[in-house]
């Protein structure tokens, strides 16, 4: 077995691009990218529940896609697009999956709601008029405990009515 | 009853103010906290159940580039703070010095300069331990000979915590003497936990300067955790300012004073910079308030199908240190409301507490202290004794329940319930479902071979502690408190005791402003949490922020009003008795068009006032509530079990809550969902288990379950309105009910879908291989 190195650790750089803004930081390669979001870059909507990738709290969209950032290392999205709750509302306003979380009461305390957010919007770029039992579905992965999901099924529902009329 | 439409007071389902910042992810929790120069912490805990420890090397953790400092339970000791205090009058190890005693507790903790350096170090002490035989269940504990956990406290030679009753000893046995029939239930009220999605922790900042302990803090109490950290410091108190930022979810677990926060404090005030402590998810499920864990052997006396006597004997097991955070005269909690909605002349209640080598805590997991075993237990047996009975369920509840015209009612156990309908709750519940033909299909179904099971539980719960003199947490009496200020230009900040975790306080108590003064809720501006800033009160929990602030808002609200018509008058030119008020406008009775609103009001209270008044509109009030609010409702849920894998779904759930007056509809039902999920995630998956030797099974989500969107049952909701007459708005507090009632009400029915085999009972949490167990034994396994 190669010895480990147990000098100081190996610093990389990273270069990732966080909703749409170019970012290059030096990190070191164990930095989870949960923790590069919140404590290197400060973005702090992304929230961390449970480091075994069960709640769903820390989803950011990684190209598109979700990911749960707690198990993701930050050298891994080197290259890539990050997308995070606070890269939702733009110039023209909040988006329809924001609009219709607060309008149908989809969030308490607020903190599995950008992950659930992300997850939603994810499954209506795949599936832009999903039933009841797909939304439950795509949402297994995003624990909530405060609201028993229906607001969060119905905020879904509207918000892909929402974004179809908007395409 | 509601108010018109632009001011939204009660009665409306105003969107939530606070939702503004959560959906852009702008919340401020507390590990969103981050100070210049702030340090962070982690604590090692312990790998066994029970142990002497025997030394702690420290030396190669404190050598590591990076690290601050390495707390010890002795230096912890050289302070006076290795112990601390718990909320039920027994001592809690912060770091442990002597023996641990339970796996997780805390042993040591590393200060660094960055999370990851800290978590670095944790592997670097080295800890001899002398591992001992670990006792998990209380019945055990209590043995004659039982190995002593608590050798740290003088003349502990058991492991007996207390023993507490309630109820009348001699007419319950004059009851059961009398009984044609006795139905009995034992059963384990498993251990499970809040698991808020937020876990615990602070950030804690003292000035090395000033001496000033700036504290942000996971806290539902952060003034009762000022004065306890006071007392437990010795800091003085004005020295304290404990902010409670965003909470992530609480449900009991944000209640007790954990040991990270006094390691991370006593840091801060060591090394004169900010320390910051967040506890991972599995040092949340092993170590902080666990709920639950009650042994109950609960007996029926019946006389024909009359309920006549209940006779209850437990077991509860504490963990290593007897932390429950509960009413400090009431050692079982307010177990004692176990009779629930039924006329139950006699009653006696006997609790036994252990200490056990599992965590300590005792928490009300989305429940008033105890109330949701309580509940639990007297749904389950009224089912039985139904059956045993050959009525209904149903029709049996209803032959037993007290009756509206019986309010207030005593209880054989001494509380004085304020105000119910419990058949028209019932009764509504039933017709959603078609209850009738509920029965007739499960008949059919079970001819064809399918298993179906309709449970019901129509619960009563009590809630809203105080009184003060009866309720107290560590003798603070539980009382609570809002403060108002109406601006000059009529803009309002409303500061609050007691602490949002989610419930939307924000919006609730903005509505009841405008319905008592007329502000629009968007005017009111409620702040809670930061006691440098807020009134005292006592916190968020128990479903007591509606009973208790709720009510203080109403009345400071009305305290200004009633200043408000004199400085109506005084604009008017009318006497004040001659001035009414509505909807934010005082006017001279019977010329309504002679009228000056509210804003104007606040305007002349700083700038035109009558002679001799002072000046300002604004006050506090403290509200101490004259007794408790009892909600209660009927939850019936239908369920289909596979004869094949013990797997079992709810088809229907029907919640018929009533919780007196609501002030924001929409915001209750979302109380009531939440609580129906959790209430569903206990009776089916969630659970805090031990093997032999105190290892803990249920230490992190993949082994600890709770319910996603896709197991969770979609809920048909309803309501009857039953005032409280006791609270100025007639509310009684709702946050809990659901999680309180609801378990049983899916047992019921999983026994239910199997009784007609004879089944009468199965353990909670309902897995499959438990049911799969049950059918076989009854003979129903396919």
């Amino acid at each position: 077995m190669a010895e480990l190195d147990t000098a100081a650790p190996t610093i990389r750089t990273v270069t990732v691009s966080v909703n749409g803004e170019p970012r290059s930081v030096d990190i070191e390669p164990r930095l989870l990218l949960a923790r590069f979001l919140r404590d290197t870059l400060g973005l702090t909507g992304t929230h961390i529940g449970c480091d075994t990738t069960n709640c769903g709290a820390c989803t950011v969209l990684l190209d598109g896609v979700p990911v749960k950032s707690c198990t993701v290392l930050a050298v891994q999205a080197d290259g890539r697009e990050v997308g995070t709750v606070e890269g939702l509302e733009t110039a023209e306003g909040l988006h329809p999956m924001q609009a219709a979380f607060h309008e149908q009461h989809g969030l308490q305390c607020g903190f599995c709601t950008p992950g659930m957010m992300l997850t939603a919007i994810a499954l209506l770029e795949e599936n832009p008029d999903p039933s009841e039992e797909e939304i439950r579905w795509a949402l297994s992965g995003n624990i909530c405990r405060c609201t028993g999901y229906q607001n969060i099924v119905k905020a879904v529902r509207q918000a892909a009515t929402a974004m179809r009329e908007e395409s | 009853m509601a108010t018109e439409h632009a001011i939204r007071g009660i009665g409306h389902s105003v969107e939530r103010k606070e939702d503004a910042r959560f959906i852009r992810g702008k919340g401020t929790y507390v590990d969103d906290v981050s100070l210049p120069g702030m340090l962070h912490m982690e604590l090692l805990r312990a790998p066994f159940a029970h142990a002497r420890i025997r030394s702690i090397d420290t030396s190669a953790a404190a050598a590591l580039p990076g690290v601050v400092a390495v707390v010890t339970g002795e230096l912890m000791a050289e302070h006076g703070l290795a112990w601390m205090p718990t909320l039920s009058g027994d001592t809690q190890a912060v770091l442990a010095t002597d023996k641990v005693r339970f796996q997780g507790q805390e042993v040591a903790a590393v200060v660094a300069e960055d999370l990851y350096t800290a978590g670095d170090a944790l592997e670097l002490i080295e800890v001899d331990y002398e591992a001992l035989p670990a006792i998990v269940d209380p019945r055990q504990a209590l043995e004659e000979g039982a190995s002593v956990i608590r050798d740290d406290k003088e003349g502990q030679d058991s492991n007996h915590i207390y023993h507490w009753e309630s109820g009348d000893a001699d007419a319950t046995e004059r009851a059961f003497a009398e009984a044609d029939k006795v139905v009995t239930l034992d059963t384990h009220y498993p251990r499970c936990h809040p698991a808020p999605l937020e876990c615990c922790g602070c950030v804690a900042d003292v000035n090395p300067a000033t001496g000033k302990a700036t504290i942000y803090m996971t806290s539902q109490a952060p003034h009762a955790h000022r004065t306890l950290f006071a007392m437990v410091a010795g800091l003085p108190e004005h020295q304290i300012r404990i902010i409670s930022p965003d909470i992530g979810g609480g449900f009991g677990n944000k209640v007790p004073i954990y040991p990270g926060y006094v390691v991370a404090i006593a840091a801060s005030l060591l090394l004169g910079k900010p320390v910051k402590w967040m506890e991972d998810r599995t040092g949340n499920l092993i170590s902080t308030g666990f709920a639950r864990d009650y042994h109950m052997h609960g007996e029926l006396a019946l006389k024909g199908d009359r309920m006549t006597g209940l006779r209850v004997k437990m077991h509860s097991d504490n963990g290593a240190f007897f932390a429950d955070a509960q009413p400090s005269k009431c050692k079982a909690g307010l177990f004692h409301i176990v009779t629930g909605s039924y006329d139950i002349p006699a009653a006696h209640v006997v609790t036994d507490g252990a200490y056990t080598n599992k965590a300590p805590g005792g928490v009300a997991y989305r429940c008033s202290f105890r109330v949701t075993e309580a509940s639990y237990l007297i749904e389950r047996l009224v089912q039985s004794a139904a059956y045993e009975a050959g009525v209904d369920p149903a029709e049996f509840r209803l032959r037993n329940f007290i009756k509206p015209e019986q309010f207030p009612y005593t209880s054989a156990t001494g509380f004085v319930y304020d105000s119910g309908d419990y058949e028209a709750a019932m009764r509504l519940a039933l017709d959603k479902l078609g209850y009738d033909d509920l029965r007739r299909e499960q008949a059919r179904a079970r001819e064809e071979g399918r298993l179906i099971g309709i449970g019901v539980a129509s619960f009563t719960e009590v809630v809203g502690a105080g009184k003060g003199t009866e309720y107290d947490i560590a003798g603070l009496r539980m009382f609570d408190s809002a403060e108002l200020r109406v601006h000059p230009t009529g803009k309002a900040v409303l500061k609050l005791g007691v602490k949002s975790q989610g419930q939307g306080h924000e919006t609730t108590f903005a509505q009841i402003v405008a319905e008592e003064l007329g502000l629009p809720p968007e005017d009111v501006e409620v702040q809670e949490g930061d006691t440098d800033n807020t009134p005292y009160g006592l916190g968020t929990y128990a479903s007591r922020s509606t009973p208790t602030a709720g009510a203080a808002t109403a009345v400071i609200s009305r305290k200004l009003r009633d200043k408000g018509r004199e400085i109506a008058a005084h604009k008017l030119e009318a006497a004040p008795d001659d001035i009414d008020f509505n909807a934010g406008r005082f006017f001279v009775k019977g010329s309504p068009e002679r009228a000056v609103t509210i804003q104007d009001v606040a305007l002349a209270a700083y700038t035109d006032l009558p002679e001799g008044m002072e000046a300002g509109l604004e006050g506090v009030h403290y509200y101490d509530p004259p007794n408790m609010t009892f909600p209660f409702g009927t939850y019936a849920v239908v369920v289909e079990v596979d004869r094949g894998t013990g797997q079992w779904k709810p088809l229907r759930v029907v919640a018929v809550d009533d919780c007196g007056v609501r002030i924001n509809p929409m915001i209750v039902e979302g109380q009531i969902m939440g609580g129906l999920t959790e209430g569903y995630g206990i009776a089916a998956m969630e659970l805090i288990t031990f093997d032999e030797e105190g290892n803990c099974i249920g230490s992190n989500f993949m082994d600890y379950l709770l319910p996603t969107a896709w197991e969770t049952p979609t809920f048909e909701i309803d309501q009857t309105v039953t005032p409280s007459p006791h609270h100025p708005l007639g509310a009684k507090g709702v946050g809990e009910s659901a999680t309180v009632g609801s378990p049983a009400a899916f047992v019921n029915a999983v026994v239910d879908a199997l009784a007609h085999a004879g089944v009468r009972n199965i353990e909670m949490p309902l897995t499959s291989d438990r049911v799969w167990q049950a059918l076989s034994e009854a003979g129903l396994a396919e």
